[in-house]
């Protein structure tokens, strides 16, 4: 027996969203690390960015790292995820949410020794929301998990 | 589903339900919005800037939920060749696509003051934006297609396609490190402290309302026209 039209159309549009589902996850998988926003302290602790070459910078402030200069726009501050850390040289106007314990994202490029020249500071918060006086309280844990994963 | 084959049968429901979806629909948004604007507390870190959340997050939903609107229509064009499909699917495309814009514009307006940019190209915005091109593409497609007759196999098989931007959306923030934070309401629960979470089913179940109501409004425009197209058609020829 010849099956139906419409279930031979309904297989083959399975198929069809089946086979559309699995390339796109498979192209998705095969872009995962060029399709990173950012790079961490890690990756160039393991040498995966050129000096001079324009990255973005991705982690968190380490705490009791902000330096502000004399000069009153300048500051230096040290990115790390953990394992790695990364000192950071930046010259301008940074967001509200950028600070110590909070997630950073610093734009611009590694010099030699491993120091990275920002050109623009963008801050990243986590998924929690919270009221103030319970945010005082768990601020601190909380700000620790934002970006490092 | 096969019911509704019939238009005179779908209208019979659709013409009370547009209006009481409509009501529903404003007076959940209008209380959710308010609650969001009023009632709830500042976040301890954003401050009053979080509040936009309420409008955010259900927009990016809606906007999801419109393409997946589309492709269930579509494969029911394909597969049932549902005379109705058609019709929901050219329906839903622009007000999925204005809730797609009202995402991204919310986003913006959010991330100027929390990350420091209106717009970078991670991969939960990029493909965001993807999403409203699709709904721009699929506008385009449809209503080229509608000219040329009822069949609308073209525009289906791209809103069968267009699913694949769904998942990528879903999974942008875990599978890459984006700017974007990752979800904060999953399967597993919320992130969102209870006190400032409670706006946000009023708004998501008020918007999807006035979804409802739009697209059954647009569907009943069209089939108005679809009859007037007819009737005009016949009286050219008894003439």
């Amino acid at each position: 027996m010849k099956p139906a039209p419409k279930h031979q159309r309904l297989v083959l549009v399975i198929l069809a969203v089946a086979a559309l589902i699995g390339a796109a996850l498979l192209a998705m998988w095969g872009l995962s690390d060029r399709a990173a926003y950012f790079r961490t302290p890690q990756d160039i602790a393991a040498g995966r960015a050129q000096v001079g070459e324009p990255i973005r910078l991705g982690g968190m402030v380490k705490q009791g790292s902000i330096v502000r200069q004399p000069d009153g726009v300048s500051i230096a501050f040290v990115v790390t995820d953990g394992p790695a850390d990364v000192p950071v040289r930046y010259r301008g106007i940074v967001p509200d949410l950028f600070k110590e314990g909070g997630g950073v994202v610093a734009e611009g490029r590694l010099e030699r020794g491993n120091t990275f020249v920002a050109d623009t500071i963008l801050a990243k918060h986590d998924e929690r929301y919270m009221p103030p006086q319970m945010g005082n309280i768990q601020a601190e844990r909380q700000t620790r998990k934002t970006v490092a994963q | 589903m096969h019911r509704f084959a019939n238009p005179a049968r779908f209208l019979k429901i659709a013409r009370p339900a547009t209006g009481w979806l409509l009501a529903l629909g404003l007076v959940l948004s209008l209380t959710g919005m308010a609650g969001a604007l009023f009632l709830i507390p500042p976040d301890y870190l954003q401050g009053e800037t979080a509040r936009i959340l309420h409008i955010h997050v259900p927009a990016a939903w809606l906007g999801m939920g419109g393409w997946t609107g589309i492709a269930v229509s579509s494969i029911a064009t394909i597969v049932w060749r549902h005379p109705l499909a058609g019709v929901a699917a050219r329906a839903i495309a622009p007000v999925g696509a204005t809730f797609a814009f009202l995402c991204l514009v919310t986003g913006s307006i959010w991330g100027r003051p929390t990350w420091g940019t209106w717009w970078e190209w991670d991969g939960r915005l990029t493909s965001m934006l993807v999403l409203l091109f699709l709904y721009l593409g699929y506008m385009a497609l449809a209503a080229a297609e509608k000219e040329r007759g009822p069949d609308g196999r073209a525009a289906a098989i791209f809103g069968i396609v267009g699913i694949v931007n769904l998942p990528i959306i879903h999974f942008s923030v875990q599978w890459w490190r984006t700017l974007h934070q990752g979800e904060s309401i999953g399967v597993a629960g919320s992130s969102i402290a209870p006190s400032m979470l409670w706006p946000l089913p009023l708004t998501t179940l008020g918007f999807s309302a006035l979804f409802g109501a739009i697209v059954l409004m647009r569907m009943r425009t069209e089939l108005a026209e679809t009859k007037v197209e007819m009737r005009l058609r016949r009286m050219a020829t008894a003439a």
